[in-house]
């Protein structure tokens, strides 16, 4: 019975009643099952991410892993994709692209397409080359 | 990534208890009679409560110190995670493990609330025919090294899934509401635990002013069918809901007299010798229960 | 005319299917239409106990299946209703491995030939027999309360219809308005926000209720019990009509103000 009371001062005072957080809670656990029940489509996303990366970088696919995780109040896809070395850029392939590989990486939370994977847990790239000071390199987005 | 390890630091146990902090998963220190207990929580009919039960009963008896861990044995329509709010936690599940993609240890989600209580969660999206009985047998004999209680939440039904949940118990809490056909479905589930398994019957949503009424069975009425000694009787509080709205079991709740009872229940599968819970109801309910709690059953 | 064929389900269990599906059925009889209800949860039968016929088995589902008898000797009439409602009981001692998929759609097409409509009582989960409840029906009700277990569930089996291409429609069991007023229990359309649904019925909570199941009598046959109220209306939705849902009253001062509780 004091429960029940409590509640109702919960809600009467603005603090977030057991409905509201029952409604969010469901949200993301449906969210989060019905990506358990779609390895078809992580398995669809996952090829695209690396066929998008590897246009810029070697990537170490054997040692990738893409992840669902809870984070704070959402679902966060990490992605940790060790980078070997950059590809030598194509002349014209930058300017025009510009825009995509933006949209592209800004889906990916914790990839860093220059190398420095700094938010990763601390998972460290298996190679990785110095930054030509000159070069294709500077028309690669900056993370 | 933070990991749930099992083989931390021995928990804070409290006087009554004796826990053996393991060293290793390979050397026990468990002797077969310090061995943990395996409770299946199950009742064949789906809805009365077992999963509450379950998720109530483990918050109990880790509060009191044990060492206990929570396994979901509904593969496919997961929920023990949800009641107990880890869901957000779940990474792996009991298949992972069985299948060896990860290990016991990384699997088992450590609830933050109550520190000696872990949970192991069903996988979402397989089937449970997919588990071997075998291999649920064989991981509920590792984690009863590690632990003094393993709780297993069946399913309803009394396909593959309860064959499952069962096969690695040596005790059982059957869950039944007052209606007649979760009566029927539970007794027919009495009849399938066999004699291996020692029973014992939680009585769930018993409403007293209907039974009053006559308008609902009576606990004495479920019994004289199932015939079991009974663990305890809980009433059917609103407050249930809305700990499973927030993933706050009942339980960690002082104030709940739901709480208490699983509490008193928990004390008794304890083996203490707990009389009756006091009264929140009037006019000799409680009474009546009374002669069914004469001391330990 | 051949029948309608309508599983009703829910993945949860305990939720009210088949007290769902015993009512709605008595409430489609009543009208004058002719049901067979068909207890699909083998092994774990309770179609027959919640309507009072469980003295009356001969026959049951398997027996149908494995031809020992023909489907007729096995329908049990309940005779409050006249020629208007049977039951196909489930077999009590068998498992739902005991009858396949196409053996049950089987079975439910010859009832197309007998009756209006065949509602199919599904087991709880998504397993076995699930999939047979659902091999033998065109359409589904899901059945589900609003709290966080039942709703993850009927979302599971939502997918599941879905991927089976069947049309579906949500009944919201065991609404408490009081307690969806103190923001304690998800309302309705918090429900069908949640799982995409169209709605069918809002059912409130009464214990008084189970009084009806143990004594095996139908809500719509007993005139103290509102909610049989509730069930036809369902009904006459089915049959196509529209009927809005009942207003049991606004929000108050320290509700949501602008929730409408509604039933029916």
């Amino acid at each position: 019975m004091l429960n029940r009371v409590m509640e109702w001062f919960r809600t009467l005072f603005g603090t977030t009643s057991s409905s509201s957080v029952a409604k969010e809670r469901l949200r993301l656990v449906l969210l989060s099952d019905h990506l358990a029940l779609a390895p078809d489509v992580i398995e669809a996303m996952r090829r695209d991410i690396f066929e998008v990366i590897s246009r810029y970088v070697e990537v170490d696919e054997a040692h990738s892993d893409v992840s669902f995780e809870h984070k704070d109040e959402g679902i966060a896809m990490l992605a940790s994709i060790p980078i070997v070395s950059l590809k030598p850029r194509e002349p014209e392939a930058g300017l025009g692209d510009q825009s995509s590989p933006k949209e592209e990486t800004s889906v990916l939370e914790t990839v860093s397409v220059n190398g420095h994977n700094s938010d990763n847990y601390g998972r460290r790239p298996r190679k990785r080359r110095r930054r030509k000071a000159s070069g294709a390199s500077q028309t690669a987005p900056a993370q | 990534m933070e990991t749930q390890r099992v083989f931390s630091a021995p928990s804070e146990s409290s006087p009554q208890i004796e826990i053996h902090a393991p060293p290793s998963p390979v050397e026990s220190q468990k002797t077969p009679k310090t061995r943990g207990r395996t409770i299946v929580v199950t009742s064949g009919k789906g809805g009365v409560g077992k999963t509450t039960t379950t998720a109530n009963l483990g918050v109990a008896l880790a509060a009191r110190g044990a060492r206990v861990v929570l396994i979901d044995a509904d593969v496919g329509l997961r929920n023990l995670d949800l009641v107990l709010g880890l869901e957000s936690r779940v990474r792996y599940h009991v298949l992972d493990v069985l299948e060896g993609r990860v290990s016991l240890a990384d699997a088992l989600v450590r609830d933050k609330r109550v520190p000696t209580l872990y949970l192991l969660a069903a996988a979402q999206n397989r089937e449970k025919d997919d588990i071997a009985t075998d291999a649920m047998v064989g991981l509920v004999e590792q984690l009863r090294d590690e632990f003094d209680y393993v709780l297993i939440d069946s399913p309803a039904g009394i396909e593959m899934g309860f064959k499952n949940a069962v096969a690695g118990a040596d005790e059982a809490i059957v869950v039944c509401t007052p209606e007649v056909a979760a009566v029927r479905d539970v007794d027919r589930v009495i009849g399938l635990l066999g004699n291996r398994i020692n029973a014992q019957l939680v009585v769930n949503r018993i409403r007293p002013a209907l039974v009053r009424k006559g308008k609902m069975l009576s606990v004495e009425d479920v019994n004289a069918i199932l015939r079991l000694p009974l663990l305890g009787v809980l009433g059917d509080a609103a407050d249930v809901i809305v700990s499973t709205n927030r993933g706050e079991p009942v339980a960690l709740d002082e104030a709940s007299a739901t709480g208490a009872a699983y509490r008193t229940i928990a004390a008794r599968i304890a083996g203490e010798d707990v009389p009756a819970p006091q009264a929140a109801e009037p006019d000799g309910f409680m009474d009546k229960l009374g002669s069914f709690f004469g001391g330990r059953r | 005319m051949k029948a309608r064929r309508i599983v009703v389900t829910s993945g949860k269990g305990g939720v009210g299917k088949t007290t769902t599906t015993a009512n709605l059925g008595a409430a489609l009889a009543v009208r004058g239409k002719r049901v067979i209800l068909v207890d699909a949860d083998i092994g774990l039968r309770n179609l027959d106990l919640v309507l009072g016929v469980e003295k009356r088995i001969v026959f049951d589902l398997v027996e149908v299946v494995e031809g020992r008898c023909q489907v007729r000797q096995a329908l049990v009439r309940d005779k409050r209703f006249g020629e208007s409602l049977a039951i196909l009981p489930a077999a009590q001692t068998r498992d739902k491995t005991a009858v396949s998929e196409l053996q049950f759609a089987e079975v439910v097409n010859n009832l197309t030939e007998m009756c209006d409509y065949v509602l199919i009582d599904s087991p709880a989960g998504i397993e076995h027999g699930f999939r047979n409840a659902i091999a033998g029906a065109a359409e589904a009700i899901v059945v589900t309360t609003p709290e966080v277990s039942a709703i993850r569930d009927a979302d599971r089996v939502i997918g599941k219809l879905q991927e089976r291409g069947l049309p579906m429609r949500l009944i919201v069991n065991r609404v408490r308005p009081e307690m969806v007023r103190n923001g304690e229990m998800m309302s309705v359309d918090d429900v069908c926000d949640i799982l995409s649904a169209e709605l069918l019925g809002i059912v409130p909570d009464d214990p008084e209720v189970i009084d009806t199941t143990n004594r095996g009598v139908p809500l719509v046959l007993d005139p103290t019990q509102r909610l049989g109220a509730i069930y036809t209306k369902i009904a006459r939705r089915l049959e196509g009509e529209m009927i809005p849902f009942t207003q049991l009253g606004s929000g108050g001062f320290f509700g949501r103000l602008f929730e409408v509780l509604r039933a029916g």
